[in-house]
Parts: C-alpha cells; structure tokens; sequence
C-alpha cells in the first residue's frame, strides 16, 4: 500500500476566501467616508475620540477573552474594532475622551462578551455603550458643537431633530445632505453614509432589505403624521436625513449577529425598527429614536426569525 | 434565450480545465478491484470465487434483492480472491472480488446489435437494464432499473436528462455530450420509451457552449425531445432543484422526482442504457475526469470499473509530490480518500488530486449569523439554525422545525460561509443521529 496518507474532510472541499476577519476590517474601512466627515466638519478631535475609543474597546475585548480562557488573538478580527469606532461616530464631536473609552469598554464587556462573544450578543453592542453613555453622563451626550461652517454665534446648540421638536425650526436639506449640521460626529453627512453603505451592500456584507424596509418606513410613518399635521410633524425627507437614521440603517441595524437571518424578516424588523423611530421623534421626551427603536427591534429578532421561516422546497403550507 | 434556475446556489469558481480534453480509453490495470457494492441498496452476491476464469463482461456478481445491481467482469481473467479493500464511498474496507487480468481482454460475449431495439417492449429495455448492472452515473449510484420501473400510481411524463454538470473539475458528461450527442439521445429516447413518457428534457449549463451545439445538432431527429440551458450555478443539477428549475413542480418534502411525474437521469447513465439495451453491453467501464493541480495527466477518461486510483494516476503520467488531498467525485460533493489504492466504481465521476493551494483547512469560527447559508441554500432551509440545534443535540427539534432531512448535503452553505462552519459535516452527524433514534 502507498506510504503516502491524504487530508481527510467531509464535503465541501473547496471554500470562499471570506472570512470572519475580512468581512469585518472591510466593514471597519467602509467607515472612512463618516470618519472622514466627522474630520472635514468638526475637526481632527473626532477622529482622536475614535481612536481611544476603539482601542478600548479592543482591550476590553482582550482582558474579557483572557479572562474566559478564549483565545485571546480574537480581539483582532476587527469586530471589536467595529464597535469603537461605531460608538465614537454616535457621540458628540467634543466627547470627553475618557468617557468614551468607558462606553466602548461598557459595550464590549456587558452588550458582548458577558453574552458569549461575537455571534452570541442579542444587543448592538455600540448602541447598548451609547445608552450607557447617555443614562451615565446626560449632559456630555447631548452636548453639541457647531460645524466649523456655522458661525458660533448663529449656533443654537440644538440639532436639527431638537431644532424642530422644540422650535419648529426647519434646517436646510442641502445641510442636512451633506452634513454641514450639529449633531453626532459620524452621522451629520447622509451622503457619506449612503456611499458606505452602498459599498456594504455591493459587497454583499448588508442585505439591503435592511436598510430599505428601515428607512422607508420611517417615511411612511413619518409621512402619515406629516399628512395629518404638517405644522406640527416633520415631512419624511427630514425624518430620513436628519439625525442618525442613515448610521442607523446602514451600520447599526444591519448588524449580522443581531439582526434576523431571514430575507422576510429583515424586511418585517425594518419595518417594525422604522415605525419604532417615529413613534419615539414625535412623540417621546426625546428628540431621537434610532438608538432606542434598534435596541428594542433587537429583542424582537428570534420571534420574528420564527414568523419568517422560509418555505422549504417542496413543502405545503397550510 | 430562457435560462432556466432555481433560487439560492452558488458561484464556486468552476475550474473546467479538462472541457476540451476528449475522453481517451485507459489500459487495462493488472489487478483490479470490484466492491460488492457500487451502488445504493443491498450489496450484490458474488457468482465466482477463488481460481475462477473469467471473461470480459461476465457477470461475477448478481443482484440480491430489488434495489441491488449485478457486477460484471471489466476484462479477461483469474479471480484472484474475495478481499477486504478500501472502498471510495464507505471509508473502510469492504468485500471486493480482485480480479488479475490475462491481459487478452476477451468478451465473454461480444456486444452485437439486437434486431429491432428501437422497438424494444418496456419489459425488455428494464430487463436489459438490470442484466447490464446500470446504476445512476452522477454520483448516487441508485440502481436504474429501478427507477425505470416506477409503481402504476405514479405515471412519469417528463424524462431529465441530467447534464448541467454543476460540479467544478468535472467535464466527463460535458466529453460525452460532445462527442456522443447521439447515443446519448438515444439512450434517452429508450427511457422515455420505458416509461411511456411524453416529453424527454436536455439540461446543460450554459457554460457548456460545445455541449450545447453538438446536442442541438442532433436534436430535430428526436420527437418530443427539448433542450433546456440551464444557468451555470452549483448545484444546478441536484436533482429537485433541475425538476423545479425545467417544470416548475416541487418534488414534495421526503418524496421522490417520480410523485410530480419527473425522471432525472445523468448524461452518462443514458449512454450506458443505450449501449446494453442496443449492444447488450454490460456496465464495465466508464468516463471519469482526472484533475486537480497535483494531476500531471489531467483529461477525460474511459475507465474499467475496478481500476484503482493509483493506476489511473500511473497510467497518466503521475503525479506531483505535493498532493495532499484525493477526492472521489466533485470538489464539492465528493468524498476525500486516504489511499490511492480505492478503485474506480460506477459511480466514481472524478477523480481529483490536490495540492495545498487547495486543499486548504480551516478551524471554525464563531457563527457571525451572517445569513449567507440562508441566502445560498437551493432547499430554503436555515443552515445557521440546523448547526445550533444539532450543536445542541437536539435532533427531533432540528428535523421538524428546521427540515433536518430536507438537506440535499450540497454543501453550498459550508462553502459561502466566513466563519468556515462545516455544515455539511454537522448535518450528516446530526442525520445519523437521527437515524440511530429511530
């Protein structure tokens, strides 16, 4: 018999050259185009918040897997790296940086690996760091700052979602578009985030029933309450370009661990989150909806996974 | 033109290296190799023992029972013995008549042309089918004669004629088509004529462009017969994803092609009822492609059944020094060997031999749940979900909530996956399991 042995493994024998670490550094580089606004608008500070932020998160990724006797090397395969700079885009743009650094550590240790680590979590871990955040430290996470093309003295402090909440004040869609407004760092620029996201999705990395059944829902929503009472409510361009609705459709939502795994129940989970969205803007103490409206949908995602199942082939449905 | 698909699948990088190879005859090995079982079903009862003359095509093993298949002599010569050998489908060892041939490849009865076999009687082309050991040629390995002989209650009108070929590497029924587009048709034409069926369906990918214009050359001559491109994607020709693919119809979960009036034959296994029902030609060879980058001789190849993969590779022109990895079959379906010492069986479509540029091995990461063995998966089940229950040992759970058996093991999800879960590896295990509860 022939000396030589072979490698023996079950069927597939080839594989796609994906993997865990690439989809996720792609998805860590898809984020220049917000990072590079929130620069371009607020200045180099951001980026620094993002910095701090994401190496915290990445140590706190490395003490929580050493601590679980998990291979520690995991802290690199850029999800973690995801979550940091994900929470520094969702905070002011003069964020304490130590502050920061907390949320990230906070996010990955309670929203990530107290549930068993990536692919276990339920919660988005930068948006459950962003309300720890803001429950934590009110004052530092509604705190804003002017673009550096808005005059100091012409600045409210307020963004454009608390600028009609509160004073019926319509900011400019051209702003609004490109992102010359107040608000988080990475969120003020629909523009950027739609050419990111439309990577993702080229990519093959979001699905985009996600951001799609999100955000036509909030317009459907938003536009009812428009219809109904277009002094009071704003229209639904304004609901989908201000504030963090595109961060939140195409980076927060599509989250894969957490969001469903089925093509009608992504759009079923979009719908639901966007509904979540208005009913929070309009009609709550706050100003903004995204964080809470994921975070909640969230919780939803195993039901709905089971309300969607696909039909086998072959099979009858009553 | 309408390419007709189904939804999910796969883009594998398909590697047809070997299209444009024709298919050349192999010598005849000294010794060969004859499993007792090349087929799905009972084994077949060996007919000859130690010592024994033989001569090409006799039969050296019949039937037992209804699912089983005869076994023919692939040359002239001595039965050597009746041994344990290492088998390319079980992974172990198994009974096997070992054959040492006289090197005079003597007919035990030449193949000659019946009279009238275009008129041949249902009975007769069944008959024939069975005495020639034909069995299905892509892979499975189910006896034809069988599925040739379908109960009263399920009338068949629709005959498939499987040469989608999806599997990367292999070009053996993509050679056939080309260079025997007729005889295949033919074999086809019988197969209809079998099942009194109506319509006889051709499905090639369209990345068979050769195949398709030979085929559509000949295909006027056929009454009833269509040729169908189907798009190239993995696994365009399973079998319930070809019939929804042509038919639209569903072969309900846990039945057979046969419940919505449909027959699935491989390109090959056509041929192979042609030859024994017009030649009385035994099944005792067959096309098989030899690739991979660790193949120095790669091409298309007529193979006597018993030939070991070692004599296939020697007779060649060898291999590299750097072959790690030996697949019976597809890169995707196929079995990986520990030896080259496993003969060629009937159901044996490839042969490929792999260097580590392929045969790449990954540790599993975590399930990011990235949903792209949802997005692939031909059958519309949950891969992600199937993995998490058997994980969890929950069989019962994984077959009535999540279609455990429904898996065709296609492999599509374990090859799109970026955590390099392997699905198809847990989903036989959690199968067997099931199996074992009863």
């Amino acid at each position: 018999m022939s000396e030589k042995t072979f490698i023996l493994s079950a069927s597939p024998h080839i594989r796609t050259d994906e993997s865990v670490k690439k989809v996720m550094w792609f998805t860590v580089f898809s984020l220049i185009f917000p990072a590079a606004g929130a620069v371009y608008f607020f200045g180099f500070y951001p980026l620094l918040v993002m910095v701090v932020s994401a190496i915290s998160a990445v140590v706190a990724e490395a003490i929580m897997l050493k601590l679980r006797g998990r291979d520690v090397k995991q802290c690199l395969d850029g999800s973690a790296v995801i979550t940091g700079i994900l929470l520094a885009l969702t905070l002011p743009p003069k964020y304490p940086l130590w502050e920061a650094a907390l949320g990230a550590a906070f996010a990955i240790v309670f929203a990530k690996q107290f549930f068993g680590g990536i692919g276990q979590n339920i919660f988005n871990p930068a948006l459950i760091g962003r309300a720890f955040l803001m429950a934590a430290f009110p004052v530092d996470t509604t705190t804003w700052t002017p673009t550096r093309f808005i005059k100091p003295d012409a600045f409210t402090g307020a963004t454009p979602l608390a600028a009609f909440k509160f004073s019926k004040i319509l900011t400019p869609y051209k702003d609004l578009f490109f992102g010359n407004v107040s608000g988080s760092a990475g969120e003020t620029s629909a523009l950027l985030i739609l050419i990111s996201g439309l990577i993702l999705i080229l990519k093959g990395y979001v699905d985009y029933r996600l951001p799609l059944s999100y955000i036509l829902s909030v317009a459907f929503f938003g536009g009812i309450m428009w219809l109904i009472n277009p002094h009071k409510y704003p229209d639904p361009l304004f609901h989908i370009l201000a504030g963090g609705l595109m961060l939140g459709a195409f980076y927060m939502i599509t989250d894969m661990v957490t969001s469903p795994i089925t093509p009608r129940g992504r759009i079923i989970y979009g719908i639901i989150a966007g509904f979540l969205v208005v009913l929070i803007r309009l009609f709550s103490g706050y100003p903004e909806g995204v964080m809470f409206s994921i975070l909640i949908v969230n919780t939803l995602r195993p039901w709905i996974d089971r309300l969607a199942k696909p039909r086998i082939l072959g099979e009858v449905r009553k | 033109m309408v390419k007709y698909t189904f939804k999910g699948g796969i883009h594998p990088p398909y590697n047809k290296w070997t299209t444009s190879k024709p298919i050349v005859r192999l010598e005849v090995p000294q010794t060969l190799y004859l499993p007792l079982i090349q087929h799905t079903g009972k084994p077949a009862k060996p007919l000859v023992k130690r010592g024994d003359e033989v001569k090409k095509g006799q039969k050296i093993a019949e039937a037992d029972g209804y699912i089983s298949a005869a076994i023919h002599a692939p040359t002239s010569g001595k039965v050597k013995t009746i041994i344990e050998h290492p088998h390319p489908v079980l992974l172990t060892s198994y009974p096997a008549i070992v054959i040492e041939a006289d090197g005079k490849d003597e007919w035990f009865e030449e193949p000659k042309e019946r009279p009238n076999w275009q008129e041949s009687s249902p009975e007769e082309i069944v008959n024939a089918v069975r005495e020639a050991g034909i069995v299905g040629l892509g892979g499975a390995a189910f006896p034809t004669h069988v599925k040739l002989s379908p109960p009263k209650e399920k009338p068949i009108d629709t005959v498939i004629i499987n040469g989608a070929e999806c599997e990367p590497f292999l070009t053996a029924d993509d050679r056939i088509l080309q260079e025997r587009p007729t005889d295949v048709l033919w074999g086809a034409f019988l197969i209809k004529r079998a099942l009194n069926a109506s319509k006889v369906y051709i499905a090639i990918e369209d990345n068979k462009p050769e195949a398709i214009k030979k085929v559509s050359e000949v295909l006027k001559d056929f009454e009833g017969f269509e040729l169908k491109v189907v798009k190239t994607k993995y696994p365009e020709g399973a079998e319930k994803q070809l019939i929804k693919a042509l038919t639209g119809r569903e072969v309900p979960r846990g039945g057979l092609p046969m419940d919505v009036g449909c027959l699935v034959q491989n390109v090959q296994t056509s041929l192979a009822v042609y030859e024994a029902v017009r030649f009385g030609k035994p099944l005792i060879e067959r096309v098989t492609t030899l690739s991979g980058d660790g193949v120095k001789g790669s091409g298309n190849y007529l193979i006597r059944i018993g030939t070991r993969f070692q004599d296939v590779v020697d007779m060649t022109g060898g291999m590299t020094e750097d072959v790690v990895k030996v697949i019976n079959g597809g890169p995707m379906m196929g079995i990986a060997q520990y030896t080259l010492e496993v003969p060629v069986i009937k159901g044996t479509s490839g042969i490929l031999l792999f260097t580590k540029k392929y045969a790449k091995t990954f540790v599993e990461y975590n399930c990011i749940r990235c949903s792209k063995c949802v997005d692939v998966c031909p059958m519309g089940l949950l891969p992600l979900m199937l993995v998490d229950y058997i994980k969890a040992k929950r069989f019962v759970e994984a077959k009535e909530k999540y279609g455990l058996l429904d898996c065709i093991e296609c492999g599509s999800c374990a090859f799109v996956c970026p955590s390099r879960i392997n699905h198809v590896q847990w989903i036989k295990y959690g199968k067997q399991e099931l199996r074992r509860l009863g």
